[in-house]
């Protein structure tokens, strides 16, 4: 009976570690990431299959209402202007609920879009699932995919740079870095950083 | 350290750095802090301050202190915090950590931050308690904890 017990009482554990450890889950540096099929503004379905010349993507979660989304706009085209060319375009995706944040619905992710003339894919995550998959807490949050063979290879997770609401006191831009030693063959010498930004928001 | 005095019926918000925090979260007392860490542009945090403002009333007479720490960027500071703080009329402390390089300071405060806010602190250096909630916690949450550890 203790045995049984015991080993009752092991199962439970291990199944709460596996739980807890499915809940933090998501993609760490190195893992081999999932294709993706989601709405563009323009309304066609975007996947990396349409990516399959690049040399590597820089996917980023972001949406419409999150002043650090917002601060970081023109920083993120720009990134694309850069890197696009290079082989590594953004494709930005907003999994935001609409129904809590009515500012990050499809129609005004196509309004803001215009706006700011963005030069990138901007996908509607409507399901949340990608975010779910990816472990997207917040806005902006970055994955720079690269490829390797016909595999996407996480190869940074993490913030742009270390300064979000002055970009003119930028001192660190942690995603430049990374996609040029990238592009140079060399590891990414700093694969992950943290950042505050707005939690993305899931539906209840 | 610098002190935002704004009129006198206002509410008053000290602009901090980092060091702060260390400090705190060092003090050898037997107070029990609870942190919060928020924004006004954050939907689930400013939906759960009424949360933190039922604990600073609920234990007023105790040892237990909150402390709300807005990250909100230090220019709204006049023109976006304290005119929210006086609409809600926010009893509990408020402060405005000014540290916009986070990569710096979110793993000292908790390795398995992500950096998601709302994320809550709470501790008590000499009853040995720490613990630390990523996402929207509650009262009930929060009582439980204090309760059990006292």
């Amino acid at each position: 009976m203790k045995a049984l017990l015991f080993s009752l009482m092991a199962i439970l554990t291990l199944s709460f570690v596996s739980f807890t450890n499915a809940d933090n889950s998501g993609y760490k540096v190195g893992d081999k990431a999932k294709d993706f099929k989601l709405k563009n503004i323009d309304g066609k379905m975007v996947s990396m299959q349409d990516y399959q010349r690049a040399t590597g993507i820089i996917l980023i979660f972001t949406c419409n209402h999150c002043p650090f989304s917002v601060a970081y706009e023109d920083r993120i085209i720009e990134l694309h202007n850069k890197y696009a060319s290079k082989g590594y375009p953004v494709v930005a995706i907003n999994s935001n609920d609409a129904i809590a944040y009515p500012a990050d619905s499809y129609e005004n992710m196509i309004e803001r879009a215009q706006e700011k003339k963005f030069p990138f894919a901007y996908l509607h995550d409507e399901t949340q699932d990608f975010a779910k998959l990816y472990g997207a807490a917040k806005t902006p949050h970055v994955f720079i995919l690269k490829k390797v063979g016909t595999e996407f290879v996480v190869s940074y997770i993490g913030a742009i740079d270390d300064n979000s609401n002055e970009p003119e006191l930028v001192k660190t831009k942690f995603v430049e870095n990374a996609l040029n030693e990238m592009l140079d063959g060399k590891e990414v010498s700093q694969p992950s950083t943290k950042a505050v930004g707005c939690s993305i928001k899931w539906k209840k | 350290m610098l002190v935002a005095f704004q009129s006198k019926a206002q509410k008053q918000v000290e602009v901090v750095k980092f060091d702060w925090y260390k400090n705190l979260r060092s003090i050898e007392n037997d107070t029990t802090y609870i942190i919060n860490f928020w924004a006004t542009w954050c939907l689930p945090c400013v939906e759960e301050l009424p949360e933190f403002e039922k604990l600073t009333s609920a234990y007023q007479n105790e040892k237990v202190k909150v402390i709300l720490v807005s990250l909100d960027f230090y220019k709204k500071l006049s023109i976006t915090v304290i005119p929210y703080l006086e609409k809600t009329k926010i009893k509990s402390e408020v402060v405005l950590l000014n540290e916009p390089n986070y990569n710096d300071w979110i793993d000292k405060v908790d390795k398995s931050w992500e950096g998601a806010i709302p994320a809550t602190v709470i501790f008590n250096n000499q009853k040995k308690i720490y613990h630390f909630i990523e996402g929207q916690t509650s009262f009930a949450e929060i009582t439980e904890i204090i309760k059990t550890k006292n």
